[in-house]
């Protein structure tokens, strides 16, 4: 993979934004590969990062429907990629945290997830273990107490930032001329992609750069469809400040109702209600099952819902907080399949790679 | 500000702070209570324009744009008293269109509160719109606020009953922006009279709060932003303190003060037109309007539309726009410059710049 630090982006990406507080080194980036893979982390020893983050599952946790935590508990979310999440603006699927760094805090202390009831296990080990007391000794200068989770997030960011994919079929065809990169029906399938299809205006795509997101928040009707009789009185708890900024994390991951509000949960506007971030779609060949709450199991799937509007089944009814972008499209079974060739061109190299590796094992 | 506005928000204001040097004497507080005015806010829903495409099919983008503004405002937390649905339920006044509109606006738990809106009735004169909602003017008092809704969107009658072959075309000619067949807005004689009566039973210091479906103000004449005996009904508002105007059609944000008069539109359900070409401080060479839409992003069917809830502090509107895909916007009485003014981009400096179109 990329390192984002030394060479240029990869075809088809930007650089990678780096927050000025946390200077990516070389140092910093090993540490933390070597913290996000380390299973200490978690109440039972056994969940690290990597267990829903695997590198030869680009990253996610396919083929699960929502993640594993501790104790094999699940929560209500489907595992989204680290791939090409420093172009996230925010993170999780409801945005409810602001950044790479302040998102590593909350898996740790998920009941759900790693289930730590507080951080303080993590800087024991750091501290205390002289492989980390080393490293973090030359990676910030600080030893002791003075290791605090603010340098353990920093870290794992670091190393999350090097985590970009790109050099896809598409990016040779699209931004190099190379024709033949994709195959016709996969060109056709672009073709519907930016017109009929309407894919184009949340999967953005620039004249020099494709990060196939918006990075915003759409209602495309699924998961609230399932709970719409509940809206209200779930709606009213969030509106009343029931639900503190502070639990929303263990809410939404235990409560699968709760879930379901996405975006409205963090910001309790009712344009947001039921809407969740726009998922990059490179490597998405790689990531089944889909959706926030992976509960569509084929790209063919994905496409048929939005094909009908925002339902998954045709005749379902829409929900009332439907997106204004989503309506029927009226694609035909072979565009349909264009379609989801094309997103099969979206897959980079190295990352199928690693994929078919890890299958051969 | 007098002692007897003293409002339900100030007393809660005053019942949570500690420091009670600071807040007013319990005595004047205990005032708010012997009021009968009490804070309270309503919502407000306009111009759905839901249109019967054949059959029982209508266009989906106004469906969903109604459907939604009703679902969210049952949401509100604490429920709006009231709801005002401010004209152009219908797009050609069919009784399709009206009874689609109807079926969806009985989704609502409070009561909905109708004004006339043209496309409602230039087919049958308003017949089957009054059927399902009732009178086309009338007034009612609640917690101490007279409202008045007014059907501000009649016309001359020699163009209402003599000039067109069929009701339909009627309809169309009135449905047109910048059409030369047209003709401007009125309230009328007969409405007017009303009003001066109803208005003649009311104490000139209560709020006084008027729906209608055109501004009762001149703005553009060619999109009928337009009423043409302004004037007339501005002069009947005129010796009441407090007197706010909120209207619907123009399906855009605009607000305004003339004299004692509080001016506030409200957005549209449907679609957004854009500002018309005389809002422009530099001159403009525009083709005439031959796209009916203008949004942001053309992707977004919400883009540019939205619903309000309506706060009504102490006689005055605080209008709360729900918009999506944009910024919330609230316009809101300020008493010290007594003119509505926006609580965020009032300030020259907060605004933002129109784009440049090539």
């Amino acid at each position: 993979m990329t390192m984002a630090h030394s060479e240029g982006p990869p075809l088809g990406l930007p650089p990678a934004p780096v927050p000025v507080d946390n200077p990516q080194t070389a140092a910093k980036i090993e540490l933390g590969n070597k913290l996000f893979n380390d299973k200490r982390f978690s109440s039972t020893g056994e969940v690290s990062c990597a267990n829903c983050h695997a590198v030869e599952k680009a990253f996610t946790d396919s083929p699960l429907v929502v993640s594993e935590g501790i104790n094999k508990l699940t929560g209500t979310r489907n595992a989204p990629t680290v791939l090409n999440a420093v172009y996230m603006k925010t993170m999780f699927w409801d945005g409810r945290s602001p950044s790479l760094e302040d998102q590593a805090l909350h898996p740790f202390v998920n009941p759900v997830e790693m289930g730590l009831k507080d951080h303080e296990p993590i800087l024991a080990i750091v501290r205390s273990d002289p492989e980390y007391a080393k490293a973090f000794q030359s990676v910030f200068g600080k030893s002791g107490n003075a290791i605090t989770m603010k340098e353990v997030t920093q870290a794992i960011a670091a190393f999350e930032r090097t985590k970009v994919a790109a050099n896809t079929p598409f990016d040779r065809w699209y931004f190099k001329g190379d024709e033949s990169a994709l195959t016709d029906a996969q060109k056709r399938g672009f073709e519907i992609f930016v017109n009929q299809g309407r894919c184009v205006s949340c999967h953005v795509v620039e004249q020099t750069q494709a990060l196939f997101t918006d990075s915003k928040f759409h209602n495309v009707g699924v998961g609230i469809n399932a709970i719409q009789k509940d809206v209200p009185a779930l709606a009213k708890e969030y509106i009343r400040a029931q639900v503190a900024a502070t639990e929303v994390d263990q809410k939404v991951l235990s409560d699968k109702k709760s879930s379901e509000l996405g975006r409205f949960a963090v910001t309790r506007y009712f344009d947001e209600l039921g809407a969740f971030k726009t998922p990059t779609l490179r490597n998405i060949a790689l990531t089944a099952p889909y959706m926030h709450d992976g509960s569509l199991k084929t790209l063919r799937d994905v496409v048929v819902h939005y094909n009908n509007g925002g339902v998954t089944v045709a005749e379902d009814p829409v929900n009332d907080f439907l997106s204004g972008g989503i309506r029927p499209l009226a694609l035909t079974d072979k565009e349909i399949d264009d379609l989801v060739a094309f997103m099969e061109a979206l897959t980079s190299p190295e990352v199928a790679q690693l994929a078919k590796e890890a299958e051969k094992k | 500000m007098s002692d007897h506005r003293i409002n339900r928000r100030d007393f809660l204001k005053c019942a949570g702070a500690l420091a009670a040097a600071s807040c007013l004497p319990v005595s004047t507080v205990e005032l708010a209570f012997a009021d009968p005015r009490e804070n309270f806010t309503f919502a407000y829903i306009s111009d759905a324009h839901l249109q019967l495409i054949s059959g029982t099919k209508f266009v989906r983008n106004w469906d969903r744009g109604l459907i939604r503004a009703v679902a969210e405002t049952n949401l509100l937390d604490p429920k709006p008293d009231f709801v005002v649905f401010g004209g152009d339920l219908a797009q050609l006044a069919l009784k399709e269109e009206l009874d689609h509109g109807a079926e969806m606006l009985s989704k609502l738990q409070v009561k909905v509160h109708h004004v006339m809106g043209e496309h409602d009735y230039y087919l049958d004169l308003g017949e089957y719109w009054s059927k399902l909602f009732g009178p086309q003017y009338y007034s009612w008092d609640h917690k101490g606020v007279h409202f008045v809704v007014l059907n501000s969107i009649l016309t001359y009658d020699d163009w209402t009953f003599n000039r067109w072959p069929t009701a339909k075309q009627r309809m169309l000619e009135m449905a047109g922006l910048d059409n030369p067949n047209g003709s401007p807005f009125m309230v009328g004689e007969k409405q007017r009279e009303w009003l001066r009566q109803d208005l003649s039973k009311v104490k000139k210091d209560t709020p006084l709060v008027v729906f209608s479906h055109s501004p009762i103000q001149k703005i553009y004449k060619g999109w009928n932003f337009w009423t043409e005996d302004a004037e007339e009904v501005q002069a009947l508002l005129k010796p009441f303190s407090d007197v706010t105007v909120i209207y619907g059609h123009v399906h855009q944000i605009q607000y305004n003060q003339i004299g004692n008069i509080s001016f506030h539109a409200v957005m549209a359900t449907a679609w957004p037109w854009p500002y018309p070409q005389t809002y422009a401080q530099a001159e403009q060479y525009l083709p005439k309007l031959t796209v009916p839409m203008n949004r942001a992003n053309p992707f977004f069917e919400r883009d540019a539309t939205g619903w309000q809830m309506i706060d009504i502090d102490s006689g005055r509107a605080a209008m709360n726009y729900n918009l999506y895909n944009n910024a919330r916007r609230t316009v809101a009485f300020n008493p010290k410059t007594r003119q509505p003014e926006d609580k965020v981009f009032q300030d020259p400096e907060r605004r933002i710049p129109p784009q440049t179109h090539f």
